[in-house]
């Protein structure tokens, strides 16, 4: 019995195992054709997918730097260039310790303690896989100190990169601008795959406002990584098309500035505060744009330490501010000719009839006394001497006479109280006051109202007015060229530097400043051509062969209680009057409008006057006289 | 004429060939599906292990104490194998839990003992002890199995798999315990306890879970968002699927896969071989791998539904499953199917004993079939 049962259950039990294994072998073939589903979708269907990610991980792009645009002077005299220089670069995922490093770099005096915090950020603001310069222009002292300590340092490295140069030092750097090192400020605005390699870019000035021509385009250049992101060059058989990519070096830049002029008018303010605009009124082409005092854009180029920086930029003589473009002085008597014409424009005044000037002017009703700069008064004076002795009562009774809203709305028309649209940044607009300018301005009631005292002070460039010495000279451009007037610029052309082809860049004629009476604009130069003979500024104008008409100016900086006695003596040298002085020449045909401030420079005639000159000879005689009386004029001014 | 004699020059070298084989006790057709699978493995491993001879040296001497092993078990007689499973099965339960204490005293994982010349793991003899010890126990009884039968087999397999996964080994573990399985499977184990052991095989998925170590636990967590760690656990599978994805249908070329020749793929001469096979020799070189395993596993079900005995056909049918679940375990962890649980890809993955233990089994399956017209 049990062993009949035995052999039933040995046949049943084949019967049932061979069941299974048939089961067994279609669980088999039906996960075989899982996987073989999944593989399918894996490498035939995302396919592409998956050969762009296995590229992404084995390739990498490395970024060739461009080459820099050249800037030249209008005579193709070298502004900016490029050299080589040795810099010392970190690359992050090969550092073991960035802290570490960056430390022990100061320790051997390769980075200063004072810059580690910034490196720092400029390493975390740049991926893993760039090399970040963390100093540059490396000494050959410096060179052979990190030869000695090289193996301490891995993923830190010396290599040749091209550095801007400034063969011109403090020449024209408020013009040029300079480039630094991209900071965490510039990243968030710049394109980073197009500075991908690029360790610097333009700051301000023309290196700014023109850094995309400057700039070019990078390279690429594809190199081959293996899982730990070192460089491959070839590995067994495998040899992946690799592309070359090569950049376009920038485009060179020709400026309008006029270097020998730029010269001479830099060194007669060399030991000042002071701004200097000439530019051409036929085209608005600036000849020369100083600011004093300069700095070495080499230094921004090589890249400063902190304390370098620090001292510029608390310096208080602020040799960082261009004061041409941004510096907003009022610009005081330098307006009269212009308020001449507005009074004409107006009906007001004629050429000929005389008003009588007792050293002061009240309004109406008042007792209050607008002083003139003379004292004792000029008597008659008529239009023409009114410019030419810069009468201040004449124009104090004149402007009361246009009141505020038709002296502001003509003033407007020459170019003040808005910038001028000049080719680079960092302009400002100055204010042109009015009674609605006032409303804005001041958040008190109370201090929101036009008074007419502020109309009389305001006819001759004082009070609420200030204007840029770039404003000031395009006033003056308008006047010299009888209302045609051109945008201001410093790049005229840019050239290709493969194919050496020059692109100029077409001048912008602004529409033209039309009068009344086109006669009035004869009046106002006549005015200004009287000043130069027997006028305030008549001095200057000695031996000249060419005609000059100018104006000068004086800007207070904070105004004398009533009655007291102007003891300039006792008001220390930065509270002395800034001197003003525009000019245009030759009379008949302008090729050159002049403008000079000079801070605390005190006297128009005296100080700035000079100067203008000495910038007009070179530019119309090519005369280049450099100020060994400089500092005798320094002298004489405060023997007075 | 010329032709009947080469015919004949073959027919002779066939039928001699087939007389040693015999002679042997080893089965042609599951010897040659082998040696292309051993084949192959060493060619991809002179690939993976990036054009290195030495690895390959390494890996054929494994092979080759392999196949001795696999020829001496091929020579036993069936009953010394079932005389021989109790002493294999508590041999290695106690190297197991000698293993665990030392485990436990030392540091973190241990799965290994060191007796000087090799390292063994005892839970390698487990994947065979414990389908051995099944087959036997289910002899003696009628099948499918009662209640009492499964009882004392739930006690042989899962008493082995905890001390395997607290080592900490949940790969192997699991290993141990489909090899178990799946001789209770082939036995005849009822369909409704089947979809009960499922059901209930979730439930302790989820009250395991509470259990696993944290590298265990990350391990699932990656597999199911690879994306959320890609440069921690998730990287190994998000290289594998760009390997696999970006070699297409016929691959970049023998030793020229990006992936893996760059070393962005890890542990590419072992577990993660099956990409550098996906990258360089693409779908298509998987399939062939795949055609050669089919064949290997069909082959070894049909070898077990031949034999009479029923240690024999559990035994040699769960042997020759459990390869494929090798197979699938691993195929499936690198293209992203299933977690990653460290399962070697049978005879192709570089290192490790299970190549010794799988070769073993076939060996024993060869005997099996060999002596298959002995019943009881």
């Amino acid at each position: 019995m049990r062993l009949g049962a035995r052999i039933k259950d040995l046949w049943r039990e084949e019967r049932l195992f061979e069941q299974r294994s048939i089961a067994a072998m279609v669980v088999v073939i039906a996960l075989a054709l899982v996987l073989i589903g999944r593989l399918f979708w894996l490498q035939v269907i995302r396919h592409e997918h998956y050969t762009n990610l296995a590229t992404g991980n084995q390739v990498r792009i490395e970024a060739l730097p461009a080459a820099r645009g050249i800037i030249y002077d209008r005579d193709g005299a070298i502004l900016a260039e490029n050299q080589p220089a040795y810099q010392l670069e970190l690359v992050p995922e090969q550092v073991p310790n960035i802290d570490d490093t960056l430390r022990r770099l100061a320790e051997i005096g390769l980075l200063a303690s004072d810059d580690i915090d910034d490196v720092k950020r400029i390493i975390r603001s740049r991926r893993a896989f760039d090399s970040v310069p963390i100093r540059l222009r490396l000494t050959d002292t410096d060179m052979a100190r990190f030869g000695v300590h090289r193996f301490e340092f891995p993923g830190v490295d010396i290599r040749t990169r091209t550095a801007r140069y400034y063969p011109q030092g403090e020449i024209a750097v408020h013009a040029l601008g300079y480039v630094g090192t991209i900071s965490e400020k510039d990243l968030e605005r710049i394109d980073r795959e197009a500075y991908a390699g690029s360790s610097t870019i333009g700051k301000v000035g023309v290196e700014a406002a023109f850094e995309d021509f400057l700039r070019g385009r990078n390279g690429r250049r594809e190199i081959m990584v293996n899982a730990r992101g070192r460089s491959v060059e070839k590995l067994g058989v495998l040899e992946p098309a690799l592309r070359n990519i090569p950049g376009d070096p920038g485009q060179d830049l020709f400026l309008s500035l006029d270097l020998e002029v730029q010269r001479v008018a830099e060194a007669w303010v060399k030991d000042r505060r002071a701004a200097i605009v000439a530019l051409d009124p036929n085209n608005g082409e600036i000849l020369a744009l100083v600011s004093r005092p300069g700095f070495d854009p080499n230094g921004f180029a090589r890249g400063l330490t902190r304390p370098e920086f620090k001292e510029l930029n608390e310096n208080p003589d602020r040799p960082l501010f261009n004061r041409a473009l941004s510096g907003t002085y009022p610009p005081g008597s330098t307006i009269k000719p212009v308020v001449a014409m507005a009074g004409l424009e107006h009906g007001l005044v004629k050429l000929r009839e005389t008003r009588f000037c007792p050293g002061y002017f009240s309004l109406p009703g008042s007792s209050h006394r607008f002083r003139d700069w003379q004292p004792r008064g000029h008597g008659d004076v008529d239009l023409i001497t009114a410019i030419a002795q810069s009468c201040d009562p004449y124009f104090y009774a004149l402007a009361d006479q246009l009141g505020v809203k038709r002296l502001h709305d003509f003033l407007a028309r020459f170019a003040l109280g808005g910038t001028t649209g000049i080719d680079v940044g960092g302009e400002k607009a100055g204010i042109l006051p009015s009674a609605e300018w006032k409303r804005g301005a001041f958040k008190q009631r109370r201090d929101q109202v036009w008074f007419p005292g502020e109309t009389v002070i305001f006819g001759i460039g004082q009070g609420y007015m200030t204007s840029t010495p770039l404003q000031v000279a395009q006033m003056t451009a308008i006047l010299a060229n009888r209302g045609r007037h051109f945008k201001p610029r410093l790049v005229t052309a840019i050239r290709d530097p493969i194919s050496r082809e020059v692109k100029t860049l077409p001048t912008e004629e602004l529409p033209p400043v039309q009068l009344r009476e086109a006669v009035h604009w004869d009046h106002a130069i006549d005015g200004m051509r009287a000043v130069m003979q027997g006028g305030t500024a008549s001095r200057s104008a000695l031996g000249a062969p060419y005609s000059i008409a100018g104006k000068t100016g004086t800007a207070q900086v904070f105004s004398v209680a009533q009655n007291a006695r102007y003891n300039e003596a006792a008001i220390a040298e930065r509270l002395r009057d800034h001197a003003w002085f525009v000019a245009f020449a030759p009379i008949e045909a302008p090729r050159i409008v002049v403008v000079v401030l000079v801070e605390n420079g005190r006297s128009g005639s005296g100080t700035a006057a000079p100067i203008a000159r000495a910038i007009m000879d070179a530019h119309l005689l090519r005369k280049f006289v450099m100020p060994q009386g400089m500092s005798a004029n320094v002298s004489t001014a405060e023997g007075e | 004429m010329l032709r009947e004699d080469v015919d004949s020059t073959t027919k002779r070298t066939l039928t001699r060939t087939a007389q040693i084989l015999g002679a042997l006790r080893l089965d042609g057709p599951l010897l040659i599906g082998l040696g292309a699978i051993a084949l192959y493995g060493q060619l991809i491993l002179y690939s993976s292990s990036g054009g290195d001879l030495g690895s390959v040296i390494r890996g054929s001497t494994r092979l080759a104490i392999g196949a001795v092993l696999m020829l001496a078990l091929a020579q036993l007689r069936p009953g010394s194998l079932r005389r021989l499973t109790p002493w294999l099965y508590g041999l290695g339960l106690v190297l197991l839990i000698v293993v665990d204490a030392i485990g436990y005293t030392g540091k973190g994982a241990q799965r290994w003992l060191d007796l000087g010349l090799v390292r063994f793991q005892p839970s390698e003899l487990m994947k065979i002890a414990v389908p051995m010890a099944c087959a036997l126990l289910l002899r003696e009884r009628s099948l499918p199995p009662d209640g009492k039968t499964l009882a004392q087999l739930s006690i042989i397999i899962l008493l082995p798999t905890t001390l395997t996964v607290i080592q900490p080994d949940l790969g192997t573990g699991l290993l141990i315990m489909f090899s178990g399985l799946l001789v209770v499977l082939l036995g005849g184990l009822g369909v409704r306890i089947i979809s009960a052991l499922a059901v209930s095989g979730i439930a302790a998925a989820v009250v395991g879970w509470n259990f696993l170590h944290d590298y265990q636990r990350q391990r699932v967590l990656t597999f199911l968002d690879p994306s959320a760690d890609p440069l921690g656990a998730g990287y190994h599978i998000i290289q594998s699927t760009i390997a696999l994805g970006s070699g297409g249908f016929f691959g970049k070329g023998y030793l020229k896969g990006t992936q893996g020749q760059l070393e962005f793929l890890p542990e590419r001469t072992t577990d993660f071989v099956l990409a550098v096979i996906g990258e360089e020799l693409g779908l298509f070189g998987i399939l062939i791998l795949l055609g050669l395993y089919l064949f290997v596993v069909l082959r070894a079900l049909f070898l077990a539904s031949q034999m009479r005995d029923t240690f024999a056909r559990l035994l040699s049918g769960s042997l020759g499953a459990i390869f494929f679940v090798y197979v699938f375990i691993n195929a499936g962890m690198v293209s992203g199917l299933l977690p990653v649980v460290g399962v070697p890809l049978p005879l192709v993955s570089y290192g490790g004993t299970s190549m010794v233990t799988l070769l073993a089994g076939f060996g024993m399956l060869m005997s099996l079939y060999a002596n298959r017209k002995l019943a009881a």
